[in-house]
């Protein structure tokens, strides 16, 4: 049982980062707007995160950076596909590979340097108790921030009128827009919040999952995110089941293979996007009620005036 | 041995470096003799704190021991492929006299362009492939691996130990060999546990791997990966880790045992004395402890003081020919005797080797 709850954290660990990059995308898409940058927004945000916390000695403000440098990426994918009406595929790729080389660039002088693992949660008693305590009780802060987002975007998207309105605006954005919804605006303040959750994911990955920086550590969850956004459906709720799986899958891999069983690694590496592929097939068969969820006016560019 | 790398770097920045190179060339060349134009080409970024690192380190020791004598330029993060031909051959054309390329895949693209630049020396790193003015080297890493594998038959509590692997491939089944056979040697009954990771370089992965190999067992981690996650989450779990290609000490100072350091220092410093004075000549060389291609990183002072004589005494055995990590008698996995007592596994089988010894669990995937 020691064995089973020491496997269940490290799938939590594995699974955090892409909690909050497809939470993120998910709203993002919601609203209408397909932005394959997350790798990049992510990695952009783990180098921010690592070098304010290092140099200014603050988890707190590390984490915050790490947010900001990924929904700052969001708000220049945002100037280029809202307002200056680039393609949104090709604006989302540039955006990851931008990432990828930029953060390499500020990360040069932090190779190497070893930072403190953001503290975990203690409390007396409760921490302690065999299995459950460090299950329950033992976290960073970003671990338990990653689950609040999905019940946070559940009652956002579903109960709120905002959210009523981004999703009717992912849905069908000139009558949005000519009901008098913002349709640019609501754009804009999803894709910064999706640029934030992917920065604390990157965040999470160089000062909780293995605190350090190096070039490239990401290394494709970005992608991942972005077929679990898909594999959800665009539900919140199965997202999380999503994620523990997908982080999951690959936290087995390893133990499958010190166990001693011959499983190509490989194999259980392309799980998860066969799984995504699975996923998009049994959407496009039966558009009555898997489809329904996927916002119709994805990926589409808005014109004002037309 | 970097068969693949995930690089994407923009090249930009090694176009950079050249261009900065090139111009300040022009201004210095007021000393009496030219200095000798020295390149590199790496596959990873400077940055990687690992494989490239290294490599970086013995272009500065280049600087350091040449001074004027000598101009070095460095392209980082190249692809293996056609953008290697590109790099290498514009090095070769801008003037530069002696060229290291630094891992297996630059192998062709190197004797390519060395074909259209007799005059230009040539060294690549790990391959197999020479020609007049292509010479190749590469490390006895294995040698670290023996003494590192002492050093955990003496620590393991629960005699089982973790390692991660990146590729199957004869460089790294090797390392494992040589570690389990010194491990075995002063502890029979551990055993290791082998989780192949698929990448040279995913600092989440590795540390995944890592706590699942801690998750079963294991209490010391050995890896044949770049980053230092597995040091650092040796050092969550309280358990021992050994570091590679550079010294990790500060990523897990209560965890980690020693590292195996890469050192081209002392080759690319004879090297590059050897184009100036005539002598360069082309050939292989595989060197080890005895020609200070590797060293092991301080060993922790936790270790029990007669576990580092030991390990010590392995290390000067080794440098004088008296130990030799894979002598015989070694069994493989089904207890078949590969090699009789009294022999050593010969070069040829060392770097072919597709086969775990006696001790490795699991199957080596083909």
């Amino acid at each position: 049982m020691e064995v089973l709850a020491a496997v269940l954290i490290t799938v939590i660990g594995a699974a955090t980062p892409l909690l909050f990059a497809a939470v993120g995308e998910l709203v993002v898409e919601k609203s209408g707007v397909l932005n394959l940058g997350i790798e990049g927004m992510m990695v952009l945000g783990a180098v921010g995160a690592f070098a304010v916390n290092l140099t200014s000695g603050s988890a707190t403000l590390g984490i915050l950076a790490g947010a900001a440098a990924g929904a700052a990426m969001a708000m220049v994918f945002a100037l280029l596909t809202l307002t200056l009406l680039a393609n949104q595929v090709a604006s989302g790729l540039a955006l990851t590979i931008f990432g990828i080389g930029a953060s390499a660039l500020i990360g040069r002088s932090f190779v190497g340097m070893p930072v403190a693992r953001l503290p975990q949660l203690d409390l007396p008693g409760l921490s302690d108790l065999a299995i459950v305590g460090p299950l329950l009780f033992g976290h960073d802060v970003l671990v338990y921030l990653s689950i609040l987002s999905i019940p946070a975007a559940i009652w956002f998207l579903e109960r709120s009128r905002a959210g009523l309105v981004l999703r009717s605006i992912g849905e069908n954005h000139q009558a949005a827009h000519a009901l008098g919804h913002p349709v640019i605006l609501a754009r804009y303040l999803a894709l910064l919040f999706g640029g934030a959750m992917a920065g604390l994911g990157g965040a999470y990955l160089s000062l909780a999952y293995t605190p350090m920086w190096a070039e490239n550590m990401t290394a494709g969850r970005g992608w991942i995110a972005l077929a679990l956004v898909v594999f959800a459906t665009w539900r919140p709720g199965r997202l999380l089941l999503g994620a523990y799986l997908f982080g999951g899958i690959t936290v087995a891999q390893l133990h499958l293979q010190g166990f001693g069983f011959a499983i190509p690694a490989q194999f259980l590496s392309m799980l998860p996007y066969l799984a995504t592929i699975a996923v998009l097939v049994a959407i496009s068969a039966d558009g009555t009620r898997a489809g329904l969820n996927a916002p119709a006016s994805l990926g589409r560019i808005f014109h004002p005036e037309a | 041995m970097k068969t693949s790398f995930i690089k994407r770097t923009a090249t930009w920045l090694g176009a950079a470096a050249l261009a900065t190179a090139l111009s300040a060339a022009t201004l210095t060349n007021t000393v009496w003799a030219e200095p000798l134009k020295v390149g590199f080409v790496y596959v990873g970024p400077v940055g990687d704190h690992g494989w490239t690192y290294r490599h970086d380190q013995g272009r500065k020791a280049i600087d350091k021991a040449l001074g004027d004598k000598v101009k070095t330029t460095l392209v980082e993060s190249v692809k293996e492929g056609a953008d290697a031909e590109r790099v290498i051959r514009q090095l070769a054309a801008s003037g530069h006299k002696l060229i290291f390329t630094t891992s297996f895949g630059f192998m062709n693209p190197t004797l390519k362009v060395a074909k259209s630049f007799p005059n230009v020396r040539f060294e690549h790193a790990t391959g197999y492939k020479q020609s007049a003015n292509v010479a190749t080297y590469g490390a006895r890493f294995y040698e670290g691996r023996h003494i590192a594998g002492l050093i955990a038959g003496k620590m393991t509590k629960s005699n089982v130990i973790g390692y991660i692997g990146s590729f199957p491939i004869p460089e790294v089944v090797r390392g494992i060999n040589a570690f389990t056979l010194a491990l075995r040697k002063v502890n029979p009954k551990a055993t290791v546990k082998v989780v192949w990771v698929n990448t040279w370089y995913d600092p989440g992965k590795e540390g995944a791997a890592a706590k699942a190999l801690i998750d079963q067992g294991a209490d010391v981690i050995l890896q044949h990966t770049d980053s230092p996650a597995a040091v650092q989450a040796a050092q969550e779990r309280g358990v021992w880790a050994v570091g590679q290609a550079s010294d990790m000490t500060k990523f897990g100072p209560k965890s980690h045992l020693t590292a195996i350091v890469d050192v081209w220092d002392n080759y690319y410093v004879s090297r590059a004395k050897a184009v100036l004075d005539g002598s360069w000549t082309s050939g292989d060389t595989w060197g080890g402890l005895k020609q200070g291609m590797l060293a092991m990183a301080p060993y922790n002072t936790a270790i029990p003081a007669e576990v580092r004589a030991m390990a010590k005494k392995a290390q000067a055995g080794i440098i004088a020919g008296a130990v030799h990590p894979f002598a015989g008698p070694i069994r493989d996995q089904m207890g078949v005797e590969k090699l009789p007592a009294g022999k050593n596994l010969d070069d040829g089988a060392l770097l072919s080797m597709n086969w775990y010894v006696e001790g490795v669990q699991g199957k080596l995937p083909k």
